[in-house]
């Protein structure tokens, strides 16, 4: 009886999203996807010529996600450690960080390129200071959590025969944390370099701005190349870190 | 007296150094030849910045409440996309974990084409994919839709497999052995398995798709990004500001709901 009443609620909702996202839509449903045919075939064959030229671009790209992840990763220690319940025992600071972290993250990263872009105008700048903040906020959270998991128990063995607080950390607590900082942070990078594609889009630099452009001019063959191109470099990177991260747990 | 002694350190194998030695290599290569060829203008960003810095932040936190309304509804359209797209995306994908799943399909090879399709549609970034169908079914919400449906298939593919490899095989044979057909295997044996899972994973997807739609508008898809690029374009900043406070609100909204129903679930 719930289950059914759930299921109609869920049902009804989503008729009414369709119905209401398909509004605006002219020639209806059979009409738009008559249109996609037409418009699927003036992508193709992408243009192979603008690789050259586009590769710049892209390598730029990829920079702008490592600049960022360092710094994010870099950054994130001590808002993570604030974040962390066993070591932040001070609850308000604790709780202050988690709210702060919390809304971080629900701020796209595009909106914060945005403002980025219309505080120190286009350019790597703004789209590497947004990649920062957004990635900030996904990494302090997850690192934060891997120290709330860590095994307190050599922690205090050492306090107890004599460590001192760097030693405790150094030989404790790293350990323990750092195969999963380093898999966090590759995960983050992989996140970073999937949103600096399309940061460019509203200026903020990499490949997403020739994208724009090249759409603008509706010059479908070269942007389907970007967009092949974009597709490969987020593969192989994917696969690379992905590959590493399984070495590393 | 009996004498103890430690066990032998664990030695490091020469590959093993090898390989640390090659990876700090190519790690301090990539920071090289990063800073060494990136090129920021940090003059004009300082300039800009010293300029602009007084329009823009203060403004920020002074939201213009006139535009509550115009803001709610676009809102709404946002909230309406991620739940159309991540509910198709969540019919699709299961179909396409069945078949990347190993144990499923019964051949290596079909698990390997599974995964192979689930991987490519998950590299393109959803607002890729909202420019490929922005052009295709014109700037409407339903080209968001369509965005948000396929970006999460991708994911959603890709975890549903996961849960349906990791199912408790014992109960499918058992149900074999005692002469089940193929269909009451899946609908007694498989299904109860994996439904909650499915369940919560699909509903954690909104939450993500929540945010990823409320930028779809900026490539013309619907949603709050509209709002969002002309604010931006007009150098309408205290507007960008009951924009952003109207994502956070929503969001944490649907996060706290969803945390809270997954909760219930699992």
């Amino acid at each position: 009886m719930q289950v059914t009443l759930i299921f109609f609620i869920v049902l009804g909702f989503y008729l009414f999203s369709m119905s209401w996202t398909q509004q605006q839509m002219v020639g209806g449903f059979s009409g738009a996807f008559r249109n996609v045919f037409q418009v699927v075939e003036k992508f193709f064959p992408p243009n192979t010529a603008v690789i050259s030229a586009i590769w710049g671009p892209m390598v730029e790209t990829i920079q702008m996600a490592i600049i960022a992840t360092t710094i994010a990763a870099i950054l994130t220690v001590p808002l993570a450690l604030l974040a962390a319940q066993n070591v932040t025992t001070f609850k308000p600071l604790y709780y202050v960080t988690r709210t702060f972290l919390n809304i971080l993250r629900t701020i796209p990263d595009l909106v914060l390129a945005v403002i980025f872009v219309g505080l120190f105008g286009i350019g790597l700048f703004p789209g590497i200071l947004a990649l920062i903040i957004f990635s900030l906020g996904i990494l302090a959270k997850l690192i934060s959590e891997t120290i709330e998991s860590v095994d307190m128990n050599p922690l205090e063995a050492m306090r107890a025969s004599g460590g001192n607080v760097f030693q405790v950390i150094w030989y404790a607590l790293i350990p323990q944390v750092l195969p999963q900082y380093t898999s966090l942070v590759l995960y983050v990078f992989e996140i970073n370099i999937r949103a600096s594609v399309v940061l460019g889009l509203v200026g903020a630099g990499g490949i997403g701005l020739i994208l724009n452009q090249q759409l603008g001019f509706y010059n479908y063959p070269n942007a389907m190349m970007i967009i092949i191109l974009i597709f490969v470099v987020v593969i192989v990177i994917e696969y690379i870190s992905t590959k590493i991260r399984e070495a590393l747990l | 007296m009996k004498h103890y002694s430690l066990p032998p350190k664990p030695k490091n194998s020469v590959f093993k150094k090898v390989r640390i030695i090659g990876i700090t290599i190519l790690v301090i290569a990539m920071y090289v030849w990063t800073f060494a060829s990136i090129d920021i203008e940090w003059g004009r960003a300082i300039e800009r910045a010293a300029n602009n810095f007084s329009r823009v932040i203060p403004r920020l936190f002074s939201p213009d409440w006139s535009a509550t309304g115009d803001v709610a509804m676009s809102m709404l359209e946002t909230v309406l996309i991620a739940f159309a797209g991540s509910l198709m995306a969540a019919v699709i994908a299961v179909p396409l974990a069945f078949l990347a799943a190993r144990n499923m399909m019964g051949g290596v090879i079909a698990s390997t084409i599974g995964k192979w399709i689930l991987s490519a549609v998950r590299a393109f970034p959803d607002i890729i994919l909202a420019i490929l169908f922005v052009v295709a079914v014109g700037p409407n919400a339903f080209a968001g839709v369509l965005a948000i449906a396929i970006g999460s298939t991708g994911m959603l593919g890709k975890m549903f497999s996961e849960i349906i490899e990791s199912i408790d095989m014992n109960v499918v044979e058992a149900m074999e052995a005692s002469g089940a057909n193929k269909l009451q295997i899946l609908f007694y044996g498989v299904l109860p398995q994996i439904t909650p899972e499915f369940i919560s994973y699909a509903i954690y997807r909104f939450e993500v798709d929540i945010r990823a739609s409320s930028i779809l508008g900026i490539v013309g898809a619907g949603g709050i990004g509209t709002m969002i690029i002309f604010a931006s374009s007009n150098r309408n900043w205290n507007e960008m500001g009951t924009i952003l406070l109207a994502i956070i609100i929503v969001v944490t909204i649907i996060d706290f709901v969803s945390a809270k129903i997954r909760r219930k679930i699992v």
